[in-house]
This record gives C-alpha cells, structure tokens and sequence, in this order.
C-alpha cells in the first residue's frame, strides 16, 4: 500500500537497487500522508472501541472505590437483565417493521416521481422536506399528531365518530407509533438515492422491453429492480444502522415508556450510563450493539454482493 | 401489400418540424435505407414508426394494418438500437430471450430459436457472459440475436454500426445484408452514412429537414439525383456544383468567357459533374479552362482540386498524375454525364425541361 501511493517514478520492470531505495524513501512520506487520518481514525473510533470492551470487563467506580476487574459479570448480569430483552426484542420489531416499509415506500415514491408527471420538482420536494428536518423537530409534529382527544389523528378519528385514544401512552400502541414516524422520515432520504439510480437506468432500456412485449410489472421485476440492487443493498444497511443508531424520537416523545414498551437498545445504554451512571454496565451493553451492527452489515455484503450487479 | 406505409405523417417538437409529412412505402423482405445528416428526422420516423413516439398526423400502416395507435409491442416489429440497449445484469441467452420470456414463449421453443439465432450469428460461446464481458462487436450481435428470435415480419435499426470500427463496420454490414436476405424479412435501417446506405439497401430514403429528398435505388439516387442536396450528399468526393451565368453564345460556367455549355441562359442553374466523368480534354478537344489548386495522389488515382471561374471543382483522375498547383489544365465530359440543377429551387432539371448538355460537347467538338 506504501509503495503504491510512493511517487515513484521508476516502472516496476526498470527498477534497480537504487530505485528501491528511492521507493524506500517515498513509503515513509506515504506513511506520513496517512498519518493524520490514522491518528483521527484510530483516537476516536479504534480507541474507543477498545477502550469500551475493556471498561466492559471492570465495575463501574464509584467515589472511593476505584474500578476492579471483573471478567465477565457485567455480561452475566446483562443476560439476567429482563429490561436488556425488553429492549432487544422491541428493537427488533422496531427495526422489522420499519426497515421494509420504508424501503418500499422509497422506492414506489421514486418509481412515481421519476416519470413524466405535472409538479414532479415540488413533489421531489414535498418527499425529501421530513428527512431535512431534525428528529427532534419531527418528533413534537408527531407528538401533536399523537395527543390524545385534541391531536390530529384523534380530531380526525371523532369525524368517524372514534373516541379518543392515548396513542403514546398505551403499551399495544406506543412502538408502532414510533415506527410510523420514522418510516416517514426515513422513507424520503431512501427515496433520494432510488431517483438518482434510477435516473442512471438508460432510457433505451425501457424501449427496447417496450418493444419486446414486456409489460411494466415485467420489466420492473427483470429490469429496474436488478438494476436498483446497488442502492437497496447501500440504503439497506444504512436502515439498519439508523434503526439502532436514531433514538431522538424515543428521548422526546415516551422516554422509553410507558412500562418500556418504547425502549430501544441504544435508549437504554443511555439511560444505563448517564442516567444511572452505571458506565460499566452502559459499556458492556454497547459492546451488544457493536456486535449486532457489525454482524448484521457484514452479513448483509457477503449475501448481497453475489447478488446485485454492480455497473 | 406493402410492409411498411407511412402516408403523410408529422411530428413536431416544440415549434421544429422533426419529420414533415413523410410519406413512402417499403416492399416486403427489401432493405431500405433512411440516410439523412444528423437532425435531419430519420432516427425520428424510425421511432414514430416502432410507437416509441407518437405521431402527430398521418398514418403508419405495417403489413397493410393501422398501427398509429397501437403500442410499440403490438405492432409485430423487432429493433436493433445504436447504442445496442442490452440489460446489463442479464447473460447474453437472457437478453435474447427477453422479448420470448416476456411473451410467454414455450420453453422449447425459445431453446430453438436461441440455438438458432446462436448459430447464426456464432455467438455460441459467449451465451452465459454479460454484457460487460464482451466486446462491441458481440454486443452488437447479441442486439442482432434479440432482433431475430423475435421473428418478427419487420426489423427496424437505428445507426447499428455508428459505435463499431471500420473495418468491423464493413463486415456486419455484409452480415447484416446477408442475414436479411436469407431470413426474408423487411428492414428498415437509418444510417447517416452513405457508403453504408449504397452498398446494403434496395431502396434509399434521402432525408433532409424532415422531409424526403429523394426515395429512389442507389444506382438512380447517385446517377440521377433529384435535388442540389441529394448531388451534395451522395459520393465521396460528392459532385461538383458549378453555377452558371449567360454568356454570348449561351451559358457558361460563372466566372470564364467560355465555352458556352448550351444555347441559352445560365443565370439561375448549377451545372453538376461527378469528379470520375471529368478527363482531361485532347489537344484538338474544346475544353473548361481551369487551374489546379491541389492534388491528392491516391495510388489508383488522385484526387485533383481545380478552379474554373468562381467555382471550383473536384475531379478524379486516374494514373500517377501529379499537377503542380497553378498549372492550367482543360477538362472535357462526356455531354450525358452532366446534371442541371436550378439554384432556386435546389430541384433537378431534366432534358424534359428541353435542356441537353449532352449536345454542348459534340457541338464544341
């Protein structure tokens, strides 16, 4: 790697002893070009990492009592943590739930403002304005939505004549909640990224299926959808990064309730470690989410990148 | 029944008339040619024709059946684009296959005509690469392959060799001819290249500003052009336009004393002379004056720029003559070779018109 971004000028068939030391030379200035990136890399993603697996393995201090090692308790007690289950299973559902919806969502409302309608440039818009605002923003719109009796979704449930109903405040109801608002903020960004592949897909293919008697279902699962593989794997794994990495909308609309039935992993490390402050316990727990993250976008490559055909 | 019947039809874009009020016939299994500068509106009436647009009036008749408003699948045609539209992520028997799969074909049956298309074309070892896998030339094949499992009564190609070498040109226009022929199929080809147009077609379209310039045999659309535009479009070089002026005895060649060309005026017309039928006029001969400007030595003959008057001309001259520049030179034609053109109206004119150069020289001899 040194060698290759060594300003040589020497071609590899024509290099003497000389030259080699030449390239000795310009391996040390390739390595100081990536020294800065290396020292950002590794204090504040490498280091970390690390330094959170360790703290995983020693108890939390705690005013006099400095931290001790303790092997694998914290993970011990994490397995025994019924709120650590709770939070991994709505995660789950969480992410199931909302992953799919709104990669298909993205992906119909790219099909449609891709084509040749009126008002398509405000309509691109209208579909990207949830992902420019904050979660945080998004989530007091949504909380309005939400409110009991004088929210929207109530005022226009009592039209149908509906009472009301506690939205965020009711167990069977409080998730799925939270996953309508994040399918419809994520739901624009994955749109952005289907319009601009399929911008890329050549018109001529279109009609030359015209042509050969392929109907519009046909040609989008032969055609457009293989085409699209790329972009649904990219958009794919930043789903599942975002569906454990955002939990904005958790902080400002139930706090993981009611009775954590809102309570995402990532919501919970926090409230472990800068609520309770039990750091040790937070970093044993995100350690779980590192090994989900990774094992999940690992995955996600070596099943797709046989499958999709990068142009 | 005519395969193909285009009656008056137009398009326009915006406030360009891209094809105005086009109207030719092509017989069943004969190769015609639209040829035409770019812009010029054939690539346009190729796709009006396949329903990949619309027309705006007139009336596309295929096999004798209105087809004006049905869609480009149910209009029983195959193409063959420019840029080959090949699906990138399908194997070359996928790609040929996809018209066949999209219409429900029988398993076997699409075996067949894969097999088929596969011997013919020879692309036998190359069914399961992609796209990307293969040079311009295969791809252009697996294009001809999805063309021809079709089996469609009429093929339409858009400018299918532009992206090819030269010397791969020259071979898949024979291929292509040859594979027409043996399948009997009509083909309709837009080319912008008249070598191709002259060697492939039975018919030539010439196209100019969306309309047609001349519909006509190669043979006829070189020996006879219709138009000052056709005289310019066909031939390399393409023939010479020597406008005339009235001179005492009759017309001559603008900008020389002489000698007169035909009894009458000259003022208005082009006389046309295709470079090979100029030779060097004998010493007893009478001949144009004119003065060479350059020479191209082209090893079976040269190409030899002249000036007579204000007009200049190319001429072909066979054997190893090299002219020095500034060297005065007589050149004579044969009297049927010449063409008269009227520079108002850009259109032939005929011996009808009561003109007959081919009297000037015998009467100047």
């Amino acid at each position: 790697m040194a060698e290759s971004l060594a300003p040589s000028v020497d071609r590899p068939s024509t290099r003497r002893p000389a030259g080699r030391a030449a390239a000795g030379q310009g391996g040390l200035a390739g390595w100081l070009l990536l020294l800065p990136a290396a020292v950002l890399l590794a204090a504040f993603t490498h280091y970390p990492a690390v330094a959170t697996f360790l703290h995983s393995l020693y108890s939390t201090p705690r005013g006099s009592r400095p931290a001790h090692f303790v092997g694998l308790d914290n993970y011990q007690a994490m397995i025994q943590d019924p709120v650590f289950w709770q939070s991994l299973w709505n995660n789950a559902v969480y992410a199931l739930g909302t992953i799919p919806a709104a990669i298909a969502l993205a992906l119909v409302m790219a099909l449609w403002v891709n084509g040749r309608i009126r008002g398509r440039g405000l309509l691109r818009l209208a579909y990207f304005t949830p992902t420019v605002l904050p979660m945080i923003a998004v989530a007091n719109i949504w909380l309005f939505f939400y409110t009991p009796d004088y929210g929207l979704i109530d005022q226009v449930g009592h039209l149908f004549g509906a009472g009301a109903h506690n939205w965020l405040g009711s167990r069977s109801t409080a998730l799925a909640c939270l996953m309508v608002v994040t399918v419809w903020k994520e739901a624009g960004f994955f749109m952005i990224f289907y319009l601009a592949a399929l911008q890329q897909i050549a018109p001529v293919l279109g009609e030359a299926a015209a042509i050969e008697g392929a109907g519009r279902w046909y040609f989008f699962r032969r055609v457009t959808f293989p085409l699209l593989m790329p972009t649904t794997l990219f958009v794919l794994v930043n789903a599942v990064i975002n569906a454990f990495r955002v939990v904005d909308h958790v902080v400002v609309m139930t706090r993981g309730g009611p009775d954590n039935a809102t309570e995402l992993l990532l919501f919970y490390i926090y409230e472990v470690a800068f609520k309770f402050w039990d750091t040790a316990y937070g970093a044993t727990l995100t350690m779980v989410l590192l090994a989900i993250l990774a094992a999940v976008a690992l995955g996600q490559f070596l099943y797709f990148d046989k499958r999709v055909h990068y142009r | 029944m005519q395969a193909i019947r285009l009656e008056e039809v137009s398009k326009q874009w915006g406030e360009a008339r891209a094809v105005d009020r086009v109207t030719f016939e092509a017989e069943p299994g004969s190769l015609v040619v639209l040829l035409g500068p770019s812009g010029c509106g054939k690539s346009t009436t190729l796709r009006l024709i396949a329903g990949l647009e619309q027309v705006d009036t007139g009336r596309v008749l295929i096999d004798g059946r209105d087809v004006t408003a049905l869609p480009p699948s149910q209009r029983r045609l195959a193409m063959v684009f420019q840029s080959y539209a090949l699906f990138p992520h399908l194997s070359v028997a996928e790609n040929i296959l996809f018209g066949l799969t999209a219409r429900r074909v029988a398993r076997t049956e699409r075996a067949r005509r894969l097999a088929r298309a596969a011997e013919l074309l020879g692309l036998g070892g190359l069914l399961e690469r992609k796209p990307g896998q293969l040079s311009g030339g295969q791809q252009q094949r697996v294009a001809l392959g999805r063309a021809i499992v079709a089996e469609q009564p009429l093929c339409l190609m858009d400018e299918p060799l532009s992206n090819l070498d030269a010397q791969l040109r020259q071979e898949m226009r024979h291929e292509i001819r040859a594979l027409q022929q043996s399948l009997g199929m009509t083909l309709l080809y837009v080319t912008h290249d008249q070598a191709e147009a002259m060697s492939m077609a039975d018919r030539v379209i010439l196209m100019n500003q969306g309309r047609i310039e001349q519909d006509a045999a190669p043979a006829e659309l070189y020996d006879r052009p219709a138009s000052l535009f056709a005289a310019r479009f066909i031939g390399t070089p393409p023939m010479n336009l020597l406008p005339l002026a009235d001179g005492p005895g009759g017309a001559v060649v603008r900008g020389t004393a002489g000698p007169p060309l035909f009894a009458g005026g000259g003022e208005g017309l082009a006389l046309g002379l295709r470079p090979e039928t100029v030779t060097l006029a004998g010493a007893a001969e009478e001949g144009l004056a004119t003065e060479v400007l350059a020479a191209e030595y082209l090893g079976a003959d040269s190409i030899v720029a002249l000036r007579a008057g204000e007009a200049r001309l190319s001429v072909r001259l066979a054997g190893r003559i090299r002219p020095q520049p500034g060297e005065p030179l007589r050149v004579t034609w044969p009297g049927a070779a010449a063409h008269l053109f009227d520079l108002s109206t850009g259109r032939r004119l005929d011996e009808a018109a009561g003109i007959r150069l081919g009297a000037v020289r015998r009467r100047l001899a």
